[in-house]
Formats: C-alpha cells, structure tokens, sequence
C-alpha cells in the first residue's frame, strides 16, 4: 500500500514570511567571473505585475553537470566555486524578480540528442493553485535551440518565443518576462 | 534517434488527479493568473530528476522552534507538530530542508499587506524552517494559528492552516502546500481546500491530533506526514537498444 501523495496548495499572499533567502537570488556568488543577470518581470492576465510571487531556478553549472547523486553520469562539484544551482526571487511590487547565474552547458538526452542550455523555473504566487512550470532558454543560443527536443516539442512554433531570455542592454544581461495568462502566454509544462 | 546513451534516469510517478486544477473560478484570485493554455508535456531528464540539495546550511537550530525567537512568549495555543516526509513509494526523504510560515493565534500574519484587524503578536513572527533527519522527521514548536476572514466571497473565512515548503530531493517532487487541523468547521466553505477534487488527497492535507505526541502540562501534539511523489525503481527512460 503505497501513500497518497499530498496535493498542492497556493502560497497565498503571505510567502515574504517563510521563503524569500537575502542570497536567493544568488545561483553564484556576487562577483563571480562571467556571472549574467536574468531579470523580469511576473504579468497576470490583465498585463499587470505580480507582486506577490515567487520565481525559483534550477541549473546544470557552466559544464554541464549536477553535484546531485541521481545524474547516472556521477555528482560533480562545479568547477565554479560557490556554484549552488538554485536560484530563488521574491517578486518586488513591479513584479520584477532577478537571478544571478553563470550560463548552464548543454545535456545530453537519454534516448540521444542534446538538449540546449535552459534553466527549469517553478513559478509560486497567490492565485495559482499549484506551481507553473516553465524553462528559460537562451535567445543567442539559436542552433541549439533548433535542435532541442522540448522546444521543438511544443506544437506552435510562436509560442516557442516565451521561453527565450534575449539579451539586455547590458553585457551579461538577459530578460524574460513569465506571463501566467492571456495574450502571448508563456508556455508552461506538465512534469 | 536512438542511441546507446547509457543515461538511465529515475522516473517520477505523475500524480493523476491529486493537485488542484489551476483553473478554478472559485478561488477568486486564479481568474487573472491561472494559465489557460494546456501544459504542456515535458519530459523527466536531467534537470527534472536533479535538483537542489539543501539540508542544514540554510538552517539554525533555534529555527525549528517558533516560540522561542522573541523577548516574550507568543500568545496562543502551544503546538507541536511532527511528521516524515516521505515518498509515494513509502522510503522516507531525509536531509532536506522544509520551511514554513502562518498566522499568529489571532489570525493575523506579521506582513504589510495583511490588515484584517486582529491584533500582531510582538512575540510572533510566524516563519521557521527545519531539516527533515535520517528517517525523514521533521518537528516544529509552534503556537496554533488561528483562522481568518479573506475577500474571496461573502463572509469568507480560512479554516486554520500552516504553510509548508519541501524539496525532497529532485525538481519533479517541488511542493509547496498548507497543513491542516482535524475538524476544522470552515473546511465546508473554503475553496483552496476543496479545489483538491478527491476526498482521499484533501483529507491528506489534514493533520492528526495524538495525544502520545503532546508534551503534558505543557504542548499538545499533531502529526502530518508528507509525501512527494516517488521514482519507480523499475522503469527507466533507456532505449533498450544492445
């Protein structure tokens, strides 16, 4: 007799109290070399910002790897030094959330085939019954991202838009705006 | 394409019928933020079956213990509540970091935005987090938060609850839910707890009240096990190909 498995709640309006970290944001430490910025902003469906929400991370480090005993490959300690792979941001009352990370290697797909740079991102907020679940890609990384198969899974090749970071205007910037619903909404997935 | 990859990955149960559906116009606040457009389907590779680690790093041993964190005594019911976190397979998820947050026994959490008019608790703050141990426990001393009024309908109240966080140990088994108490008379009217549409998994969010787990003359005592969904030790994402 196995457990029933303990369903989703929402966060509600209060997640300030128990989740947001002061080094969340933080994937690498501050400072580190070819460290890039992913910032955004959380929109409902009316075009609004969110403020309310909370945007978490999850990344292979620079050479494609995972210090997690799960990866049949082996755990490998990042040769980044401080390397955490989770990234987690509260939204601020523009609704804008911010990751500081240094840029994922490709992964190899168990059935062949590689999968393009990308961070999977678990999206909380008051409204939303369980997590979203969505993937930043990387909007200069376009040979890549032809050939991934998540991407090229997704049925409407416009939607396929939402998923990009493009580059800001500065060095090391990138921008990807997650909207929850309505026009242009960002694809999210059943995992 | 198929190729010998060698990449044998664990496989995570999808849990059919357990969540609540994102779109539910009962809760008020899901019309403008639930996604419309069907998931969806992604597969479980690496960065689904990895994921953070996080255990006693991030956490003080003062944080277990919500009462003890202010110059006073929180007003309120003391509590303490316990429980494994575990996987739909039954094996326990040790070392991993479970954070929580609630309301004060008034109903009122400590944040800007909250203004139903129940008086703050200057001895109260209401977030704490632990690491589950070696066979998945977790114990938290708390004060029983109490229930309050929302703007969701007419006359709405939240049946008491504790918010919980938990990793387990891969991005597919994330999970942030809410705890709570056995024969609560709100449940009836309060729809974050009836958009779980079975019966079974709604009444998994309820704890257990077990007076062998209450501290006499001193703390009553619930217990609330927390289960992730489980990696099939059978299944694997391999191309069979020799």
């Amino acid at each position: 007799m196995t457990p029933p498995i303990t369903p989703s709640q929402t966060v509600g309006p209060f997640l300030a109290i128990g989740l947001p970290w002061a080094d969340g944001p933080f994937v690498v430490p501050d400072g580190t070399p070819g460290a890039i910025t992913i910032t955004g902003r959380v929109l409902d469906g009316a075009g609004d910002p969110v403020p309310d929400a909370l945007v978490e991370t999850w990344q292979a480090d620079p050479d494609s790897r995972f210090d997690h005993p799960d990866d049949p490959r082996g755990a490998v300690t990042s040769a980044t030094p401080g390397f955490r792979g989770f990234g987690r941001s509260a939204t601020d009352q523009d609704g804008g959330y911010r990751i500081v990370t240094v840029r994922p290697g490709p992964l190899p797909c168990p059935a062949g085939g590689t999968e393009a740079p990308h961070l999977d991102v678990s999206v909380f907020a008051r409204g939303l019954l369980d997590r979203v679940v969505t993937r930043i890609y990387f909007a200069d990384e376009a040979k890549a991202n032809a050939a991934d198969p998540v991407l090229s899974a997704i049925a409407e090749p416009e939607r396929r838009q939402t998923l990009l970071a493009v580059p800001g205007a500065q060095a090391g910037e990138f921008l990807f705006d997650i909207r929850l619903r309505g026009e242009r909404e960002t694809v999210f997935f059943d995992v | 394409m198929t190729a010998e990859t060698g990449l044998i990955l664990p496989r995570y149960q999808r849990p059919e019928g357990v969540h609540p559906p994102l779109d539910y116009p009962e809760y008020r606040s899901s019309q403008l933020r639930a996604p419309t457009r069907p998931l969806v389907p992604m597969p479980q590779w690496l960065t689904e079956v990895t994921g953070p680690l996080l255990g006693p790093e991030r956490v003080a041993a003062a944080d277990a213990d919500l009462t003890t964190r202010h110059a006073g005594e929180p007003i309120g019911e003391r509590i303490i509540v316990t429980g494994r976190v575990l996987d739909s397979g039954g094996r326990p998820v040790p070392d991993t970091l479970i954070e929580i947050w609630q309301a004060n026994s008034a109903g009122r959490y400590a944040h800007a935005v909250d203004d139903h008019p129940a008086p703050l608790d200057p001895n109260f703050d209401g977030g704490g987090r632990c690491v589950t141990d070696s066979d998945g426990r977790y114990r938290f001393i708390t004060i029983k938060p109490g229930p309050y009024p929302w703007r969701n309908h007419p006359n709405a109240w939240r049946p008491a609850h504790i918010h919980f966080s938990v990793f387990g140990r891969a991005f597919t088994q994330r999970l942030i839910t809410q705890m709570y108490f056995p024969g609560d008379p709100l449940f009836a009217q309060d729809p974050i707890f009836n958009s779980v549409p079975d019966r079974t998994a709604r009444e998994q969010m309820i704890a257990r009240f077990d007076l062998g787990l209450t501290i006499p003359d001193w703390a009553l005592g619930f217990e609330w096990d927390i289960v992730l969904r489980g990696a099939s030790a059978t299944v694997f994402e391999r191309e069979a190909h020799q």
